[in-house]
């Protein structure tokens, strides 16, 4: 075991984006998507503060990125959701296969 | 070994297996609560890089808000014990190959760059110099996105209430 530094951050923060994105791949279920994307997002968030802590000590623009990523993840969900539970009034289902019918 | 070490490897644990467990768990409402974990675990990665008002952020937003809001709209769409229809095998082979082969191709790129640390002398990332470079105008200000951002806010909450707001019947 060695001791941790830029590197062991950045495996973590790939590991878990493809985590994200498998699961953004094999769930057909909207809400868990969702959470699929979520993780994704998180991911990009330790990249930021890893490069923020470990290459430019001097900035602070990965802490602004993340906080606006975080922002901007918070009204995604929002919407989101709004969206699901609409559609789920009108279908009684949140599969993927019946959402392409939003388009018409 | 120092204890922050150990204390880095446990998180990275916990991160990954819970972040594994949220997207293959055929409960729904368990695929919540690994994510919860796994955005927990994210949490105290950033205190672990001492990076403490991130971690409040993190644990007030994520925590507290994104994540109570599935766990609501799970109860709203999902009938009790209901189980998350089984996916075809192909499909989940496919999708695995996928996110492996990018895995490796992402972590090749990564280890084979060398990243160049600067010299300067480092800032605290306190919340007052967060707050002060944050809503500065001058060369590092970020003021410009920080009210297109609340601009954004406000039209994803009003977005939010046009869309789930019932449609009352015409009258006619």
């Amino acid at each position: 075991m060695m001791e941790p530094g830029l590197y062991h951050i950045l495996f973590i923060s790939t590991a878990l984006f493809f985590i994200g994105v498998y699961g953004f791949f094999t769930r057909r279920n909207l809400v868990t998507m969702l959470m699929s994307i979520e993780l994704v997002l998180n991911s990009v968030n330790l990249n930021f503060i890893a490069f923020n802590k470990y290459l430019w000590p001097n900035r602070l623009d990965g802490v602004f990125f993340t906080i606006f990523i975080i922002a901007i993840a918070a009204a995604e969900a929002a919407t989101a959701i709004a969206i699901i539970i609409n559609l789920y009034r009108s279908h009684r289902s949140i599969d993927v296969e019946n959402a392409e019918e939003m388009k018409y | 070994m120092s204890g922050s070490t150990i204390i880095f490897y446990l998180l990275a644990a916990l991160i990954l297996v819970s972040g594994a467990m949220s997207v293959t768990s055929r409960q729904i409402f368990r695929a919540a609560i690994y994510l919860l974990f796994s955005l927990i675990g994210i949490a105290g990665m950033f205190f672990w890089l001492q990076y403490e008002f991130i971690a409040a952020v993190q644990i007030v937003v994520y925590v507290g808000g994104i994540v109570v809001l599935i766990i609501f709209s799970i109860f709203l769409t999902q009938q009790a014990g209901e189980k998350l229809a089984k996916q075809k095998l192909g499909r989940q082979v496919f999708s695995a190959l996928a996110a492996f082969c990018g895995f490796a191709l992402t972590l090749l790129q990564v280890y084979q760059h060398d990243f160049i640390k600067t010299t300067a002398v480092a800032i605290e990332p306190t919340v007052s110099n967060i707050g002060n470079q944050m809503l500065g105008v001058n060369d590092n200000g970020y003021a410009l996105p920080f009210e297109v951002v609340s601009i954004l806010l406000l039209a994803a909450m009003i977005g939010c209430i046009v869309i789930a707001m019932k449609s009352k019947p015409e009258a006619a």
